[in-house]
Formats: C-alpha cells, sequence, structure tokens
C-alpha cells in the first residue's frame, strides 16, 4: 500500500494545485454566473422532466448511465458488458449468452463511446452503440426499452478503442484497434513487432437490429488508433482516425511513441471500399467470434462467426490515406458540415484542422510527401485548414454547437477552449475541475447539434466532493453556451469514469417509450401464459417450475419433491400488464442473483439447492400493498429420497 | 416481441397514458388543474362525487352497450383472454384472490363490467362499489392492458358462464 506518483504525476498535481488555487476565488462567483442564476439554470421542479436524455459511458464499470440534463439526476443504469445482479443481467439464463464471446463467458469490459444511430446525419433515438475496449465488441441498445439487445465481437482486434462512431445513416460502425498485434494471432517474439504487428479499423453493418455484422476489416501499419469520426454531408463517404505510436515501439510508449513531430490522421473512403468488395477484393479470413442477441422470445442467443472479409489497401486503390498531424492525435471530430477535420495533438502546442476539400484536391494532384505500406501520406500544407495557436495544454476532443464555434478539452491546463471554425481564433475559456477528457454537446458530433449545453466529463474530482477514501468519484459538468460566455451551471458525479457521452433532446425518446411487454406475444419456450398453466415438472435431474406472478403471490407457490442433486429452473413470467410494476424474484440457498421481471416477460433463474430442507422465495421488488405476502416455499429433500413432486397455490 | 409505448395503447390505455403525460408535463403552479387532467374527462367535480349514471355503469369510456346475442367467437376469445390474463385472480365459482365471476352479469350492467377491465384503476380510487370490495378483498384489480374489443370478448364470455349456470362450487 502507499501513494505512487511518477514525475510526471507530480508535476502535473503541481499544475494543478496552481491552477486551483488561482481559480478558488471563481468557485464562489462561478466566473460571473452567482449560485442563484446557476441553480435557477439547473433547477427542474419535482414533477417536471429534463430538456434532454443523456448516455454516459461508464467505463471500466462497463454499462451505460442515463442522466437528465440540465439537472444531472441519474435515471438508470444500463447493463451492457458487465454483469449486473440488480436486475439478473448476465445472471439469468436468458441474459448469459449476452456475455458470451470466443473466450468464453466474460463477466466484465470497459466501455468507452456512446453512439447514437443516426439518419442524415441528425440522432434518431433508435439506438445506442457502445464499445468494449479489452474484449473487442460492440453493442447495440434500443431506445423504447433501454435495453441491451445484440453484441457482436471484433476478432483481428486488441483494445477496441476507436470504436464504435457511425456514419450519418447508420450505414456502419467504425471500429478499430488500439493496440496492433499480430494478425492472426500467433506466437511470436514482443521485439519483432515493427512490421510484423499489424492494425485493422473494421466496417460494421448496423443498421438491421438482430444482423450487426463485419463487412469488412482494413489491415493497416502496425499503429495505435485512437478515435475515429465519420464524415457527413460532402464527406459522407468517408470516415478520418486518428493514429499515433507511427514509431512502432513496443515497449515504454510514453518516451519511444512520442519521437516523432506528427503521426497520422487515416481517411478511409469507405463508400471505395464497399465498391472493392462488391467487385471480390480482399479474402476471406478465418476468424472466430460471437454474435449475440436477445431474439424474438426476449431470451439471448449467442451463434459462432468463424470468418471475416479482410482488405489490404493493395487491394483497393484510393481507399485510404494518411494526413500528417501533430502530435500524438488523440480525438478526431468532424465538423457538422463535413468540411473540417480536427485533431487533437495532445502534445501538439496548436490544434490542427485539416479541410476536406482540400484533401480531396491533394489527392487529385497527387500531392504526397511518401507512401507507408501502399497507403499515400499527403503533405501536411495541402490538406491543412487551419491551426488554433496557443489554446492550451493538451488538447483532446473536440465539439461543435452548430453555430460556428468549436469547443475543445484541455487535459493538461484542465479547461474547455472556444474557438471560431474559419478564423481559427480563441474566444473564451473557463476552466474545468479537473483534468477534463472527453466533452460533449448534444448532437456536437453529428450534423445538427443543440447547443445550449457543453458537458466537461471530468478524470479526477480531488476536492469537489465530499472524499470517500482512497477512492473518489468521477464527474461531470454543466456549462450554458448559449451566449458568448461559457457559464458553469452544475457539478455532478457520474458511475465509473465517464469517457464519451451522447445527448438527444427528450422529446425525441420519451414518446416511443415501451411500458410492458404483450403477453401474448410472449414467445419465450418456457413461458407461462396464464395462472392454469403453472406447473412444476420433472426432466431426470432437471426440474422446470413453470411460475407467474402477478399482484401479489406466485403460482406455485408450494413446491415438493426437489432432492438434493438436482438443477432447479425458475422459469418466471411476470403477468402484469401494467407500466411500472415489475416483480423480482429470489430463492434462498442460490448461488446466484436475483431476477426482475418485466411485465409481460419471462425471465429464468437457475437454483442448484445443496442443502435439504424449506427454503423461501419472494419478491424483491416492492410491487403492492400485500408485497409482503408475495413470497412461497420449495422443500428439498435428501438425494433419492421418495417424496412427489407436487406444487399448488392457495391450498 | 414488440414492447408497447403510450402511442400504441389502444382505448383507455391510451386515453389514461396521455393524461399521464399531459398530468406530468403540467408542471407547478397547476394544482387544481392536474387534479382534473389526471383523472381523464370524466373526472369532473370533486373525488366521489359520481352521477346516478356512472354509480350504474361505472367511471371509463364505456357509456352504452348492447349486449344482443352471445357471439360464439367473442366467448372463445374471451376465454383465452381470461386464462392468460384474469385467472392469477378470479375463479368462476370460488373466491380467489378477487370475487367469484360466474354470477357477476347479474349484479353488474354490461357498462360496469367493461369500465372495471378498461380503467380498473381510477375505478378502484373513486368508485363506492368497488372501494367497498376493495376493503374486503385486499388487492386492487390491476390494469392488464386489454382493448376495448377485449373487454367485450370477456363480457360475452362472462355472459356464457353465467348461461351455462354453475359449476357447483
Amino acid at each position: 500500500m502507499g501513494r505512487i506518483a511518477s514525475d510526471r504525476w507530480g508535476w502535473l498535481f503541481l499544475a494543478l494545485l496552481a491552477g486551483t488555487a488561482v481559480l478558488y476565488s471563481c468557485r464562489t462567483g462561478q466566473g460571473g454566473a452567482g449560485f442563484e442564476d446557476a441553480a435557477r439554470a439547473v433547477y427542474v421542479p419535482p414533477g417536471e422532466y429534463d430538456e434532454f436524455y443523456a448516455f454516459l459511458s461508464g467505463g471500466f464499470s462497463g454499462q451505460v448511465t442515463v442522466y437528465g440534463l440540465p439537472s444531472g439526476r441519474l435515471f438508470k443504469v444500463i447493463p451492457v458488458f458487465s454483469q449486473h445482479p440488480e436486475n439478473g443481467w448476465g445472471y439469468s439464463e436468458e441474459t448469459k449468452p449476452m456475455l458470451q464471446t470466443s473466450w468464453g463467458f466474460v463477466p466484465w469490459d470497459d466501455a468507452h463511446h456512446p453512439q447514437l444511430s443516426q439518419t442524415d446525419g441528425v440522432t434518431d433515438g433508435r439506438w445506442l452503440f457502445i464499445n468494449a475496449n479489452n474484449t473487442p465488441r460492440v453493442a447495440r441498445i434500443d431506445l423504447r426499452t433501454f435495453e441491451t439487445e445484440e453484441i457482436l465481437e471484433i476478432p483481428n482486434s486488441a483494445g477496441n478503442h476507436a470504436s464504435p462512431f457511425i456514419t450519418e445513416n447508420t450505414e456502419y460502425l467504425v471500429a478499430s484497434t488500439r493496440f496492433s498485434v499480430p494478425v492472426p494471432q500467433r506466437d511470436m517474439p514482443i521485439s519483432q513487432y515493427k512490421g510484423n504487428f499489424q492494425g485493422t479499423i473494421s466496417f460494421i453493418r448496423a443498421n438491421e437490429p438482430g444482423k450487426m455484422r463485419i463487412a469488412f476489416q482494413i489491415l493497416v501499419p502496425g499503429y495505435n488508433y485512437d478515435l475515429a469520426n465519420a464524415g457527413r454531408k460532402e464527406s459522407a463517404g468517408w470516415a478520418f482516425l486518428t493514429s499515433y505510436n507511427t514509431e512502432e515501439a513496443h515497449t515504454l510508449l510514453e518516451v519511444n511513441a512520442s519521437q516523432r513531430d506528427k503521426d497520422f490522421v487515416a481517411a478511409v473512403h469507405w463508400k471505395r471500399a464497399e465498391e472493392c468488395v462488391a467487385q471480390g477484393a480482399g479474402r476471406e479470413v478465418a476468424a472466430e467470434y460471437r454474435h449475440n442477441h436477445l431474439g424474438p422470445d426476449r431470451a439471448g442467443h449467442s451463434e459462432l462467426l468463424t470468418s471475416v472479409r479482410i482488405l489490404e489497401p493493395k487491394d483497393c486503390s484510393e481507399m485510404i490515406f494518411f494526413l500528417p498531424t501533430p502530435k500524438s492525435p488523440h480525438g478526431l471530430d468532424v465538423d457538422p458540415s463535413g468540411e473540417y477535420i480536427v485533431a487533437g495533438g495532445k502534445l501538439a502546442s496548436v490544434i490542427p484542422v485539416h479541410s476536406f476539400s482540400k484533401m480531396l484536391q491533394a489527392i487529385r494532384n497527387k500531392d504526397f510527401e511518401g507512401e507507408v505500406d501502399g497507403i499515400p501520406v499527403l503533405r501536411y500544407e495541402a490538406v491543412l485548414a487551419g491551426e488554433v495557436q496557443n489554446p492550451g495544454l493538451g488538447p483532446l476532443h473536440t465539439e461543435f454547437d452548430g453555430r460556428g464555434y468549436a469547443y475543445t478539452s484541455m487535459f493538461i491546463s484542465s479547461e474547455i477552449v472556444k474557438w471560431q471554425l474559419g478564423t481559427w481564433q480563441v474566444v473564451d475559456r473557463v476552466p474545468a475541475y479537473y483534468s477534463i477528457g472527453h466533452l460533449m454537446i448534444p448532437g456536437g458530433d453529428s450534423a445538427q447539434p443543440w447547443g445550449k449545453y457543453v458537458v466537461a466529463l471530468n478524470k479526477i474530482t480531488k476536492d469537489r466532493y465530499l472524499p470517500t477514501g482512497p477512492e473518489l468519484v468521477q464527474s461531470a459538468q454543466l456549462y450554458d453556451i448559449s451566449g458568448d460566455k461559457m457559464r458553469l451551471l452544475l457539478d455532478f458525479p457520474t458511475l465509473g469514469e465517464p469517457h464519451y457521452a451522447q445527448a438527444i433532446p427528450a422529446e425525441i425518446l420519451r414518446r416511443q417509450q415501451a411500458q410492458i411487454y404483450p403477453l401474448e406475444q410472449n414467445s419465450h419456450p418456457h413461458a407461462t401464459k396464464g395462472e392454469g398453466q403453472a406447473r412444476v415438472v420433472r426432466e431426470g435431474n432437471v426440474v422446470r417450475v413453470y411460475m407467474t406472478a402477478i399482484r401479489t403471490h406466485f403460482a406455485p407457490d408450494n413446491i415438493e419433491g426437489i432432492r438434493v442433486g438436482d438443477t432447479v429452473y425458475f422459469h418466471v413470467t411476470n403477468l402484469e400488464q401494467d407500466w411500472d410494476v415489475p416483480h423480482g424474484f429470489a430463492v434462498m440457498g442460490a448461488q446466484n442473483a436475483e431476477l426482475l421481471v418485466m411485465p409481460g416477460e419471462t425471465r429464468t433463474l437457475k437454483w442448484v439447492p445443496l442443502r435439504e430442507g424449506v427454503y423461501p422465495f419472494y419478491c424483491t421488488d416492492f410491487c403492492s400493498a400485500l408485497h409482503q405476502e408475495m413470497q412461497g416455499y420449495v422443500r428439498v429433500s435428501p438425494k433419492g429420497a421418495d417424496v412427489p413432486l407436487s406444487y399448488s397455490t392457495g391450498r | 416481441m414488440v414492447p408497447v409505448s403510450i402511442w400504441r395503447l389502444r382505448g383507455v390505455g391510451r386515453l389514461m397514458g396521455l393524461a399521464w403525460v399531459v398530468w406530468a408535463l403540467g408542471g407547478c403552479g397547476g394544482e387544481s388543474n392536474r387534479a382534473v387532467v389526471a383523472g381523464g374527462e370524466a373526472a369532473q367535480g370533486t373525488p366521489g362525487a359520481l352521477t346516478e349514471e356512472q354509480i350504474r355503469n361505472g367511471i371509463g369510456p364505456i357509456s352504452r352497450v348492447e349486449p344482443g346475442e352471445i357471439d360464439p367467437a367473442r366467448v372463445k376469445r374471451g376465454e383465452e383472454i381470461f386464462a392468460l390474463k384474469c385467472a392469477a385472480c378470479h375463479r368462476l365459482d370460488e373466491r380467489y384472490i378477487g370475487p367469484p365471476l360466474r354470477e357477476v352479469t347479474a349484479r353488474r350492467t354490461p357498462e360496469f363490467i367493461m369500465n372495471m377491465l378498461l380503467n380498473s384503476w381510477e375505478m378502484t380510487q373513486r368508485h363506492p362499489t368497488v372501494k367497498e370490495m376493495l376493503a374486503e378483498y385486499f388487492t386492487p384489480m390491476p390494469n392488464q392492458d386489454l382493448t376495448e374489443e377485449d373487454a367485450r370478448a370477456v363480457l360475452d364470455y362472462l355472459r356464457q358462464a353465467r348461461a351455462e349456470g354453475g359449476g357447483g362450487a
């Protein structure tokens, strides 16, 4: 135990402390807004609604959290890549298949970048996608149910960080590998990284629910691919990615990957890649990966896929180009018009902005300064629109307000910098507490920003909240950007580490919210459609309990004839057809979580009774005045006992 | 399995859903309006002050039903709905969670029965007969998301059950 701080972090903290001291006086005044004004701006009176839904990545929690803006109130944790005992996600038999991978069942991941589906470049409220970084996957969440419905694993990837970034009509999710690795994986010396390790850029078909597929993967040099954004309008057929470690270092990257003045933005013409694939370019390569989705029966189904199409730059001319970009660029953001491509060079002293039209011109003129593995490298000056001078320290990410201004997060100087597109002049700056990573304007990465607020997603809170031992909460901060000057309104804590976020006007989602699952459409193979069909069935050592739940009883609620050595499946169907009436189910002695069963759906808890006795089960979600009466007993007899199987309710 | 949203609900489900949204959107400062909107169009005046017709026929979307001949197709559909959505609490000939229902068409008007099926929440809150029943049976009848046609089918099933006579319990 102890505190470890490298010299670098030491300096950082000193800088932060100095900044804090300077800024302390601002805290009472909140940049001139005054607490009363700020409080009024974020106050949502009891019973009234927020203006926006915000979806924050849970980072190392593996989940997505749903907040209201401007209030900063937490509404829901949507379990995605991590088990969630609170509602049985990853514990119930229906949801276990959703966490299957080519490595078997994986209970956790690190989720960074939520991405709303788009139509014509505008967020449309159908789905939210998010990446798993560690075991490369992307997930689709249905925004009528706020439930993860589909997860696709990505082969030939490691550290699925530049992911998932969406094209303007949700044709593709673009997902790239942060860590280059041997492709395909093989046993080889790490020291032979250079020239042998490779990266992949995956284009995932995303616009048909239940049918997410990798259309093709582009094999690229062994750099680290960091973040991405797809083009829009004029640049709609393109995707842009940052890369760093063009040095191809495999050790001590903080030094060895920071040697060059410029790395690359990769510009991928995916429309061109589509043409090449349609003409049969590339090759089908063996690869094992899983596709999981909730079927019409609302149960998870996992299928093993066995090949993927790989394209190399040589297979498809004019498909990919490199744009030199200073220095170890991190964020990559395209403005609402599709013309400007902004890269956040985290070690750079300027924010470089590339021009899409100049890029096309340079490609036409073959204005190249070289070539890497068959990929033309365009001349920096030929593609540059402008540089924002002296923006601050450590530019990372940029969002847009739709009124001609860009907002860039500065990690090291811990601030948001507002600058003007075209003039490249900084017009305002405001501190973030502390160490801002991503920032988010609702729609600020799309063709149509709702430029009223910007949310800072911070890595460090230090003194902002009551301390909670060594681990402190991470936080978000809300700023009003409707005027000339940015104005801090609110701090609110987050669950896990928020990386990126998305937000959408509440009106778009509120109307489409599901209230129930219709019982008559329940096609679960173990559904109990009416209390008259409640029963217990023995199949060898497997016992299936077909159970119903309604306010305020289970049927059956007395079960006998279970024996030690049996495996019992409680298939619980919630017969309610009313909004906001889930029933819970827990049984004593289960080495498992609970179930939360939504109205009209069936969920299954596996129970392996270990000891003879009589064990209660009960409803865990307060459902009515007689909730405390919603219980039952199951009798467990010794192995080989001759107690007959029986079940009843009310007798 | 397709989830249902407010906009896909029909009949009173939708009305109540919309009323709820309107109510929820009503905001502060409108406390007196809020009570009216929350109860739907029928909720005028103070709770409990029901019209004679409401006492007789219940509170809800059904003001007039011509029962006519018992329709066998409706009986069949009504029996299916009853097994799926009602039998968890009701038997025909014995008290279970709620009252036995074989003779319910003798006790209540067709309109009352359909309003109870379609608007159980408000009926339980406001109708004196239903409030008395709640005191006796404890568990309020939940909304089971029936359409008007579903409720009509259940009505015919219950009429047929009465016509067939008791099972002896």
